[in-house]
């Protein structure tokens, strides 16, 4: 297990149906790597690589394929150039979700936080809202237990519940798996809800449109500096609970201003599902995605 | 963070070129990891150990490169120097600095025999 955050190779489970997080498939042909005369020469060529380039034209006769013989003496090495993203797979999965949402004219959000900064609430109140209006869907995603489901499919809406086990973010794989079980109706909205936690879901592509970041006023005001990357990855932020801001002595434009110095481009609503501030604001930017969603796939597809 | 599946994948990555070379055991795997990218080389390097044993690249010695961030000023209109997301331009102090390079994760060779 990892040390600095918990996550590992757990038990994953969607929807109640148990599958290990080591059943990646095996894709791509990896690129052997082959010194061609142009290499040796580059001026941008590391020692490492030229080094590499010689022993290659010190043993060719062997004969040994793309890869070539790297360190002299009785066992023959060989080094191979891979270059592949460590993320590759993932992203890869991920465009494959975001093709698939797009042709259908999904309007798919994944939504980020630390724990306890009014996520699932938020939620329910959008879904309330939005009720015989919008058809939604949610995906839920946390470490264990079916609360946060539960506590969707009370407002009607069809939510499914990943457990990642000792996992500590949804990867693209398991909203793949997700989107096979849900029945989504085209031109719906779906609300991919992560794993409370603003470091890990960051890198993380689910094949979203937009990552929304969630921050609760009880939260610190410099909470976007100390986890730069997920409100550098968010195009929206959600500054949460706002109702609560008498009682607190929370700095709402210094959070901003640490928001987009993170993220320039960072948009921001204030909301509060309690009072109901900022939800109108909220669900007209939810509206603007959705009918640009629509009208994306009418482009793609017409008729 | 995430170092966990971050080595899985990489050992992914490491098997798959192994094999593709007929290879017997990985002596050395070479990442490439960018001062801005979402990963702690040092907790990736613990992860690999844990996560490589038994495997092809058992015992295997990493190497990771560090490429250096690196944004562009909207203000100076030009790329600068960039240690941290929420660092200031070294040049005229703004904060409009969006990240250009130094955000990848990759595995860019293995020595194999």
């Amino acid at each position: 297990m990892c040390t600095v955050c918990g996550c590992g190779a757990g038990e994953v489970n969607i929807g109640g149906a148990g599958f290990s997080t080591r059943a990646r498939p095996k894709q791509g042909a990896t690129r052997g790597w082959k010194a061609v005369a142009g290499q040796a020469s580059a001026p941008d060529a590391s020692p490492a690589e030229s080094e590499h380039i010689h022993a290659v034209d010190h043993h060719l006769h062997f004969g040994a394929g793309p890869a070539h013989a790297h360190a002299p003496g009785l066992t023959q090495s060989q080094m191979v150039k891979i270059e592949r993203d460590i993320l590759g797979k993932n992203d890869a999965r991920a465009g494959e979700n975001r093709r698939a949402l797009a042709a259908r004219g999904i309007f798919a959000l994944n939504l980020v936080s630390s724990p306890g900064s009014g996520k699932t609430t938020l939620l329910v109140r959008t879904l309330r809202e939005l009720a015989g209006r919008i058809p939604a869907a949610v995906i839920e995603g946390d470490q264990q237990t079916e609360f946060d489901a539960e506590r969707i499919r009370a407002t009607g809406v069809p939510a499914l519940q990943i457990n990642t086990g000792k996992g500590c973010h949804l990867d693209a794989d398991m909203v793949a798996r997700a989107l096979a079980e849900l029945q989504l109706a085209d031109d719906s909205l779906l609300l991919i809800e992560n794993v409370g936690n603003l470091v890990c879901p960051a890198a993380f592509d689910l094949g979203e449109a937009h990552k929304v970041a969630i921050l609760s006023v009880t939260e610190g005001e410099d909470k976007p500096l100390k986890y730069p990357d997920m409100f550098a990855a968010a195009d929206l932020m959600l500054l949460n609970k706002v109702d609560l801001l008498p009682y607190l002595s929370f700095d709402v434009e210094r959070a901003i201003a640490y928001a987009r110095r993170v993220n320039p481009a960072i948009e921001v609503i204030r909301t509060s599902a309690t009072s109901g501030e900022g939800i109108a604001e909220w669900l007209a930017w939810l509206e603007r995605g959705m009918a640009k969603a629509r009208a994306a796939r009418r482009t793609a597809c017409p008729g | 963070m995430h170092e966990m599946s971050l080595a899985e994948s990489v050992r992914g990555i490491v098997e798959d070129a192994a094999h593709a070379q007929g290879a017997k055991r990985v002596k050395t795997v070479v990442l490439e990891i960018g001062e801005l990218s979402s990963v702690e080389a040092e907790a990736l390097r613990f992860c690999l150990d844990v996560v490589l044993r038994d495997s092809i690249a058992d015992g295997a010695a990493l190497e990771i490169d560090a490429v250096p961030g690196t944004g562009w000023c909207l203000a100076c209109d030009r790329s600068v120097p960039l240690a941290q997301r929420y660092d200031a331009c070294p040049e005229c102090g703004a904060y409009q600095v969006r990240p250009t390079g130094g955000m990848e994760m990759h595995v860019k060779e293995i020595e194999v025999e």
